[in-house]
Formats: C-alpha cells, structure tokens, sequence
C-alpha cells in the first residue's frame, strides 16, 4: 500500500482530522510515556497529516503509547492524537500476510513479570 | 430546415446593496453577459419570495436566478441566510416538479464582483439554453 | 391607474450607442397608463430635468420613468426634480438602461428589445406605486452608556464634552472598570491608575454626566431617539450624597473576614467598604450579605462613627425612570473560570493563578503592596511559569474554553514577564505558547524586548500538567522545537485565562433587541464598515462588549461610538426611510413569524380592537412594525405565512408586475 492509501486508510480508522491541530503540543505535553517514545503524541498528529505514515508503522512508539487518553482529553481543538495511534496500529496488523512475530521471537519477550498468557495472544495476534 | 435558435428568458434577483451594484459594476467594466438576463431590483435578496420565482416559471421564464451579499455580509444582518434556507426547500420542491435544479441558482455577488456577475450571468445563460425551453410550469392562458 | 410619463434618457452615446432610444420612447408609449414618452440626450442635466417639470405639469403626471442610467446613480437626482415638480418623489421608477443594458451588450436590436422591456418593467411597477412619507420621530438629546469601565468613561466624557447629558450606569460600587485592576499598561508601562483616575475624576465632575454606580438597566422600551429606560440603584446602605468617604466606618466595621472582590479574594475587605482609595464615586458601600446589622440587626457600629450621619440601614432598592435618545453598550469582559482546567491545578494549590490576579499581586495598590509574594506562603518566587491560550483558542469543548483567540494575552504576559525580571532579575521566567501574536504598534518590539534585552525564556509548547507538590509545583510542558518533554520545579504559575463577555451582556442585548454571536460578543451593524454600531437603531458598542481587545482599542472604538451617538443626538427630528415593511392588521394572524425573522426587532405585537361587519367588536393580537427601526429588508413579508405583511415600494404587486412584465 502506497503512503497516500496508508494516509486515507488511518484517517478512515480514527476519523480524525488532523488539519484540527493548532500545533501547540499540549498532548506531547501532557503524555506521561513521552520519554519512552521515538516519535510523540504531536508528531504523529503532523506525520499522519504530511503522509509519512511508513516511519509511523515501523516505530517502537506504537507500542508506547498507554493509550491513557490524557492527550484527548486535554487537546484544545480535539485533535484526538491517541485515536490516530490506535488507528496506526489497527493498520499495522491488518497487513495482510506479514508476519510480526515468529516463535523464535517469544524467548526473548520472557521475563518474570511478563504474564504467560499476553505473550500467547500477542502470538496469536500478531503471527499470520 | 434550420431551427430558431431558442433564446432563454431569464429573470434575476438583484440585492440592492450587493449584487445589483455588481451587476453596474459589469456595466461600467463593458463586460457583456446575454441580453436575455433581465435583473430585478430588491432591497435584499431575502425580499424574493418564493412566489415570485413560481410567478417567472408560469409566465415562461426559463431559469430564475437570485443573487445576494455574501454570508456573513449582508447589508441587513442575516438576510442571506433566509435566502439560503428558503430558496433550498423552494429549489428542491422545484426539481421534484420537473424544474430541473440547473434552472435555478444562488450566487452570491458582492459589489466589487463585476466579473463574477458577468461570468455567472454568462454560465447560467448557456446552462439553460442547452436545457431548452421550459414547459413544465408554463400557465398557458397567460400566452 | 397612474398618468405616467416615460423620460428616455441617451446619455450622449453611452445609451444611445446601442439603444435606439426613439424606438423605446415609442414601444413605451403604448403602455397601459402611460400618457407622455419623449427622449433626450442628458434626461440629468438642468436642461432635462426641467423638461420632466414641464412634462409633469402640462401632462398631470402623477407618476414618471426614465430610463437612463442606474438608480444607485440618478434616482436621487429624478426624485428631488418630481418632487420640486410638485409630485411625490417615491412616484418615479428608473429602468436601468445604461450599466444593464447598453454597456453590456453590443447588438442594437437585442439593446433596444432588452431597454423596452425594462421600461416597461418599470411602466408596471410605478403603476403600482403610491406615494410615501418618511415617517418623522423627535429626539431625546441625552445618551446612556451601560459600563463604566475605561470603554464606557470615554465614550460618556466624548459625548458630554460636545454639550449632551449622559448618564453612565455601573453595576458595580464604583467606576473604572478592569483598567482600575490592572498595574501597568503595554507597550509603554505607564501605570493604569496614574492614566485611569484622572479621567475617573473628570467624569465625576463634569457637568453634563451623571453616575448611576451600584445600579443596573432592569428594563428597556422604545427605540432609537425614544428609549425609556428604567435603571434601578440598589441600596447602598450609604447616602451617596452626604457620605464624604473619609473611611471611619471601614476602619471600625469588625466584620472584615469578606473576600475583597477588587483584589480577586486574595486578601479581604470590611462589610461596609470602599473598592479602592481612588473609587468614583468615593462612598462607602455596605455588603448586605455580611453585615450583621442588615442580617440580625445586631451592630450598627458604622452608623455611630459616621459624623457626617450618612449611614441608613433602611435604604431600599430605587427605581428611577429617564429617557433616552442612544445607548451604549460597554458591559466589557471577564476572564473565564478556571474551574474545568483541572490540569493546571488552579483549584489545588493558592501558587497558580490566572493573569488578572498577578496583576494585582504587582500592583502598588494591591494585597502585596506591589511585591511579588506566593499567595501560599508570602515568599518570593524564584520560577515562575507562565501559560498562554489557557481556554482560548479551544474548540474542543465550549463548556471549557473559547475558539476565538483573546487578543490580549500575549501582550500582556510579554509585559508581566518582562516587570518580573526587571523588578527580580534572580527570577527565572519561563512563557510557553502557541504562537506568539503581537499585531500592533511597538507590539512586536516589545515582546522581543522582553526576550533579547530581559532574558525570557519563551518556549514553543504548551504545559500539559500542573502538580502541587510540597512548596513547589511540578509543571509538566513540551518543548515543540527541542523535541523534549520538559519538567520545571515552579514556585508560581500564571495562567493566561480567556476572556469572555460580562455575564449581564446577554440579558442586555435581550432588551435592547441587539443580536449577538453564538460567543455572546454583541454584534456590529457591519464586520467592517459599521463597527460601532448595532444592527438595532440607536444602540452603539464600546469596548470589549463586541470583541476582544486592548486599551488603545477600546478608547478608539469608544471615541468612535461617541462620535457616532453624537451624531444622531445632534438631530432634532429622524427622518426615517418610507420603504419600510408594513402589515395589514386584517390580514395578521399574530404568529409571531415575522418577529422572528426581524434582525433589528422592529416588530412588536399587540392587542387590536377590531369591529366586525355585524357590529361585534373582538380583540385580536397583530403585528406592528416601528418604521422608526424597520430598515426595509423585507425578511418579514417573504415569512408572513397569510402574506399580512408587505414591503413599501417593493411590494409583492409590484415585483410580480415586474415579473409579469418582463416575462411578457
């Protein structure tokens, strides 16, 4: 799928605008996995609306993200940045025929905290 | 045989202090529109009752067309928007009737739009000289 | 059926060029009512016009057409010559023969088939015509301004000083409004008060104003030149003209735990009190809801110390009746509440505060006497915080914020910034924004001072979260150009809030029947050519009763609106325009549809007596327009469901005849 396609298919899932946003990164302000993130709550907001979504897709900070919803509660313009991250996501695993985590990968996940059954759906999910 | 050409009647409603002074503006500019668009002065387009575009169609006007301020810069406030609202329900009860919506308009000419009301005077004409006459509501004893 | 004359006009060969002016002078002649059709090269010369007098007389015209030119340009001209002919000059109808036909079409034939069709356009409305009166309305030569802030000061002293009596009525104990709050004034730093008080003082001593403090408007009637106006003057407790306001009574008052509305509740005032040292008028006022002696009759303290015997605890509220010929709006703004921005822990901690507040805090005047103390602990703070766009610019929820911006918060943040280190330069001053927005002269420069010469440190982003912890307060923000998330220790935060229009803007537009946008900001007459004016006759706006804005703003606006009402004051009599709607009281059902519709409230219903045709009398209620206020649009004739209303000189006859004629 072409970036443009991408771009309409995440906006299509979130139905969110963001030609809405004045820029003035309250949500980036306000998210408390902002550190943990590579790329933050307002610039997914801007990446989405210039179309790169590819980088977006890619990233780590999908999975950052808690999806606490502090950034959309707090948007002046009701932007809803965390609509577009769960969106990313959503687009994420309906690509068809990829596969995003092989059995090989589940040794590495284990650690003591980490309950059985989340690395089981996680396979399921995210396996073709 | 070649057939007449049909020349189109057409009535249209002038705001005053917008549209009208836009279609002088036209006039000043010698920007020519077909003489077959005769303009109706009002107060504000708000002042064209639906009646009078009935009363056009009977007669056998072709097309009517009604032009105001801008929204948001009408000379009375909220004039129109009346126009808006009323000449939507009024233009869609039209089409139903088998007054084809090109036959209708709102165009919206400040004072400064000259060019504009020629070009639409220009556009609505050719738009409904290629619908040809109209018959529909044609009131045959007023012949 | 008119005896009409049709007077082709050829405008040297701007008509006559491509109309045959002769051939629409001879198609016209054979129109029904038409008795005289002739041509002429300038129909608007003198030559011309008396040839329409001479017409008029030897033919017994009572009605005539010319086709010449645009009725915007000569219908003026054709009026005043019918009428000095001795006809009434709403007789004659112009056909628009020159910028609406000969200019924009080329052919003759289709140029002179298009003029006579006009004409007899025209030919068929005048036959429809009946002469009209403007209707005449005297004058009351006195203003009302509603507002005695720094908008509706100068609007009052602009129309008192051109000689009208005004009288400016003030809800609250005395005038001055916000400007009196605030400390210093962008972008010169000259001192509010040292440019407020004297102008305060010379309304209070000029002549031709009365101030109504302590008061408000409870009811409006009439319309413009004609309002009657009932203001009621709450009790005061206090004669207001035997108090001196020398302070004994609030001095001894022992109730003085009642937050100090001036200072913003940041420190408190006595039951009976005075605003502030420079209050106009300076009287006393006592608060009904604290003092004992109003609530439990035990006290009456300030009555004993009083020696110029000003107290009267039985003073009740006055209803005093005035008429008017204008009023002004000048009901100004308030900052919004910060009740639903929970994020910057307003209500939390004593530390955050919004701007207004801050002021007070610098003010010389104020609760601090000018330092810069927390409000928590009386210690200075060493960082401060300060948010911008708090609640403007927020279409997210309109319970919680504004969508328009406020206009005046980033001038005056850039100012509080720059006193903050220039008072403290130990302070570190942080200013998150959006944009920074300084249109204005010297505006820009200012803020830039404020950053190169000061050292503010202006961050692009915004603070997401406030917490209260131990003395300090934990201000979570982004930093948009870094790309970071920044976490600053604080010791006070200042909150830009938005502004809002007064709460009593709404219920007085209500009265007044001026309409207002969904922001409840009062609406001009026109976005750029009629400022200051309302739609509704006779009602003008000052200040930020119609949108947000600055000092220099208000007073321009104010002087505009003065200027304005000085304008209508100085007429003796309104000629109004005769082209109004009018209803036919058989024909009313009293719906109310058309009230509805009216954007300057020119119609009001009311309970008619009617005879029937066998004798009986029945009460009906119909509608009435006010052709002092009705400005002729003609919304109301288009709704009127029975068709009871109609428009003078556009009436749904004539444009029909018009129809009929030009689809002929």
């Amino acid at each position: 799928m072409n970036n443009k396609n991408l771009r309409e298919e995440v906006l299509r899932i979130s139905g969110v605008n963001p030609k809405k946003c004045m820029r003035c990164g309250k949500c980036s302000a306000t998210c408390p996995a902002y550190d943990e993130m590579e790329y933050h709550p307002h610039q997914f907001v801007y990446m989405v609306e210039s179309g790169d979504i590819s980088s977006l897709l890619d990233s780590e900070s999908l999975y950052r993200c808690l999806s606490c919803f502090a950034c959309i509660d707090r948007c002046p313009r009701n932007v809803e940045p965390a609509k577009l991250v769960e969106a990313i996501r959503l687009s994420k695993i309906r690509k068809q025929g990829a596969n995003h985590m092989t059995a090989n990968d589940v040794p590495a996940l284990l650690d003591e905290d980490m309950p059985q059954q989340a690395i089981v759906s996680a396979f399921r999910k995210y396996s073709k | 045989m070649q057939m007449k050409e049909h020349k189109p009647l057409i009535v249209a409603f002038c705001c005053n202090w917008c549209s009208y002074a836009g279609a002088d503006l036209a006039g000043n500019n010698r920007l020519n529109y077909p003489a077959e668009v005769k303009v109706i002065r009002v107060p504000c387009s708000c002042r064209v009752n639906p009646m009078f575009v009935l009363r056009a169609f009977q007669r056998g006007a072709d097309g009517v067309i009604i032009c105001g301020c801008h929204p948001g810069d009408c000379h009375y406030v909220s004039g129109n928007y009346y126009t808006r609202r009323r000449m939507a329900m009024l233009f869609s009860m039209l089409d139903y009737l088998g007054i084809e919506k090109e036959r209708t308009r709102i165009e919206w000419v400040s004072a400064a739009e000259g060019a504009k009301f020629a070009a639409t005077m220009n556009d609505f004409v050719e738009t409904v000289a290629k619908l040809g006459e109209n018959k529909r509501l044609e009131d045959l004893r007023c012949k | 059926m008119q005896r009409i004359g049709v007077f082709v006009c050829w405008c040297g060969s701007n008509i006559a060029g491509t109309v045959d002016v002769k051939a629409v002078a001879e198609a016209l002649k054979n129109e029904p009512g038409v008795v005289f059709s002739t041509n002429y090269q300038y129909m608007c010369s003198q030559a011309g016009q008396d040839m329409i007098k001479a017409a008029i007389a030897g033919h017994k015209l009572g009605g005539i057409v010319v086709c010449s030119c645009s009725p915007r340009m000569h219908e003026a001209t054709f009026r005043k010559t019918a009428s000095q002919a001795g006809i009434n000059p709403y007789m004659v109808e112009i056909a628009n023969i020159r910028e609406q036909c000969s200019w924009v079409h080329k052919d003759m034939a289709t140029g002179t088939e298009k003029a006579i069709i006009l004409g007899k356009a025209a030919v068929a409305k005048v036959n429809l015509n009946t002469p009209l009166t403007p209707g005449e309305s005297p004058v009351t030569k006195r203003a009302l301004v509603i507002g005695g802030g720094i908008a509706g000061i100068q609007t009052a002293l602009d129309i008192a000083d051109a000689g009208f009596p005004v009288d400016i009525v003030e809800t609250k104990p005395t005038i001055g409004g916000k400007m009196a709050q605030l400390d210093k004034t962008f972008p010169t730093l000259d001192c509010a008060a040292c440019i407020l008080t004297p102008k305060m003082v010379e309304v209070a001593q000029h002549e031709n104003i009365r101030i109504f403090s302590y008061s408000e408007v409870s009811e409006i009637k009439g319309f413009v030149g004609n309002f009657d106006v009932t203001i009621k003057r709450k009790a005061r407790y206090v004669k207001e003209d035997i108090c001196t306001g020398c302070g004994a009574c609030v001095e001894k008052c022992p109730m003085k735990k009642i937050p100090n509305e001036f200072n913003l509740g940041m420190d408190n005032r006595s039951a009976v009190y005075i605003p502030f040292a420079q209050a106009v008028p300076k009287v006393a006022t006592i608060d009904p809801n604290a003092c004992n002696m109003l609530k439990n009759g035990r006290c009456g303290i300030c009555a004993k110390v009083c020696t110029a015997g000003a107290i009267d605890y039985t003073q009740k509220d006055e209803y005093i009746e005035e008429k008017y010929g204008a009023i002004v709006a000048a009901t100004g703004f308030n900052p919004i509440s910060m009740d639903k921005f929970d994020e910057f822990a307003y209500s939390q901690s004593k530390d955050v505060i919004t701007s207004l507040e801050f002021e007070r805090l610098t003010n010389a005047a104020g609760p601090t006497a000018g330092k810069l103390l927390r409000p928590s602990d009386g210690k200075h703070p060493h960082t401060i915080v300060f948010v911008q766009c708090v609640g403007s610019r927020c279409s997210a929820c309109t319970e919680k914020g504004k969508e328009y911006c406020s206009k005046i918060c980033c001038m005056y943040t850039a100012k509080h910034a720059m006193l903050t280190r220039d008072k403290y330069p130990d302070t570190e001053v942080y200013v998150f924004y959006i944009d920074v927005r300084t249109p204005g002269k010297n505006f820009d420069e200012f803020y830039r001072r404020a950053v190169e010469e000061y050292g503010v440190n202006y961050i692009k982003g915004m603070v997401g979260k406030v917490t209260p912890e131990g003395s300090k307060l934990k201000v979570q923000a982004s930093d948009l150009i870094a790309n970071k998330q920044l976490h600053i220790d604080a010791d006070l935060v200042v909150l830009a809030a938005a502004i809002e229009p007064d709460k009593s803007a709404r219920p007085l537009a209500t009265m007044l029947t001026a309409s207002m946008d969904t922001n409840d900001f009062f609406t001009e007459a026109h976005p750029k050519l009629r400022p200051v004016e309302s739609p509704t006759a006779g009602v003008f706006l000052s200040g930020t009763c119609q949108g947000p804005k600055d000092i220099p703003e208000t007073v321009s606006q104010a002087g505009a609106a003065a200027s304005k009402v000085i304008g209508l004051l100085a007429k003796d009599k309104l000629t109004g325009n005769p082209c109004i709607a009018k209803s036919d009281e058989w024909m009313c059902n009293g719906c109310s549809s058309c009230g509805k519709v009216c954007a300057y409230g020119a119609i009001t219903y009311e309970e008619k007596e009617f005879r029937l045709p066998d004798r009986t009398t029945k009460i009906r209620r119909v509608a009435s327009v006010n052709p002092a206020v009705c400005q002729g649009c003609g919304a109301c004739t288009v709704t009127c469901p029975s068709g009871a209303m109609d428009l003078n000189g556009f009436t749904t006859t004539q444009i029909m005849a018009e129809v009929d004629a030009i689809c002929k």
